[in-house]
């Protein structure tokens, strides 16, 4: 169907606007938040599938999608700050 | 006629994913950029995962959908304060027109 | 008890991902929650006991429309700045005040204020909160904390408090 291609077109040129910012943002935290956003950008790519093909387990690589990216934000947030993770 | 209601849904949150990305772009400083992205992209993907609970009803994808929805709206705000936390610490400065920084202060101190 | 309530709680989280249910998820199920209601019960929340007053869970499902509310409020107007031609953003970081004791509680607060209008938590000491606002409006201690934690207080201290 036409509208759920243009919805993977749009999610795609948010991606796209992620990864410039991944590649020109001037300091290492402007790259971090792009990071994390495209992360988040995935879980909606991946719920659109699901629902797509109707098959439920994109669903479980959304959730996983989603919390691993999490524990990445928050690595390298520790990594800034210069703590160690269990700090 | 549910399949209808939930791609407007879905429209929206994808048209809110694409502000927020924009946001990412345009503003000037780190935490401009945090506060657009995050908010934007977290209520995007809000909006997503609600219109595939409509479209497919309460089965099992639809479950897994709402559980989705539940840890992104955890998660991501949580990152978001760690990131800010992480910026100000490692030593990037406020947008040059900012109004007043009382965090200053208090590192200082 | 407080290890049976997390015990609980995960064992819920564990049927409703795989939910065309049968009995060898079920019981692999009780005992991957057994594992982690062992190894983690230690660090789980302090006041655990208040997860079972039916109260603070009627107050809770009050502030969801609330924060929805504000929610949807935001994006819109975070949406209005960002489409803007001139950026009209006036960013800087105040500090707020909070009543609330409770370590969860305070978190919440936090994560409510980083999803609604132009606010962002940076850091947390004791009472005080440190927050980024994206269109500064006062820069004074109570004013700020009326602007924007008051809204949240009033239900989270029924929640919380």
């Amino acid at each position: 169907m036409i509208i759920e291609l243009l919805f993977f077109v749009v999610l795609l040129i948010c991606c796209f606007l992620c990864l410039y910012r991944i590649a020109r943002g001037p300091t290492v935290p402007d790259r971090v938040v792009a990071i994390d956003i495209l992360g988040i950008v995935v879980v909606g790519f991946t719920a659109l599938i699901a629902v797509e093909t109707g098959k439920d387990f994109y669903m479980n690589i959304a959730i996983a999608w989603a919390l691993i990216s999490f524990l990445g934000t928050i690595a390298l947030a520790k990594h800034l700050e210069g703590k160690s993770f269990d700090e | 006629m549910n399949n209808i209601i939930g791609y407007i849904i879905i429209g929206i949150g994808v048209l809110f994913n694409l502000f927020g990305c924009i946001g990412l772009l345009r503003m000037p400083d780190v935490y401009c950029r945090l506060q657009a992205a995050t908010k934007c992209v977290t209520l995007g993907i809000c909006f997503v995962l609600i219109g595939v609970v409509v479209i497919v009803g309460f089965n099992p994808l639809g479950v897994k959908a709402l559980i989705c929805m539940v840890f992104i709206l955890v998660t991501s705000p949580t990152g978001a304060h760690a990131l800010a936390r992480g910026a100000y610490k490692s030593g990037v400065k406020l947008w040059k027109k900012s109004v007043c920084d009382k965090y200053k202060d208090k590192e200082s101190k | 008890m407080k290890r049976f309530t997390l015990f609980f709680i995960s064992y819920i989280i564990w049927i409703l991902l795989v939910l065309p249910l049968d009995l060898q998820t079920l019981i692999l199920g009780f005992f991957v929650a057994l594992i982690v209601a062992l190894l983690f019960g230690k660090e789980f929340v302090e006041n655990y006991k208040r997860l079972w007053h039916i109260d603070r869970l009627f107050w809770f499902l009050v502030y969801i429309p609330v924060f929805t509310y504000y929610l949807i409020l935001a994006n819109l107007d975070v949406m209005y700045r960002v489409l803007h031609p001139d950026l009209p953003i006036h960013p800087g970081i105040v500090k707020v005040k909070t009543k609330l004791k409770s370590r969860s509680g305070r978190s919440v607060l936090c994560n409510s204020i980083t999803l609604t209008p132009g606010t962002l938590s940076v850091d947390i000491e004791g009472e005080y909160i440190y927050i980024h606002w994206l269109n500064v409006k006062s820069d004074d201690v109570d004013l700020a904390s009326k602007e924007i934690v008051e809204k949240f207080e009033k239900y989270l201290m029924k929640v919380f408090g």
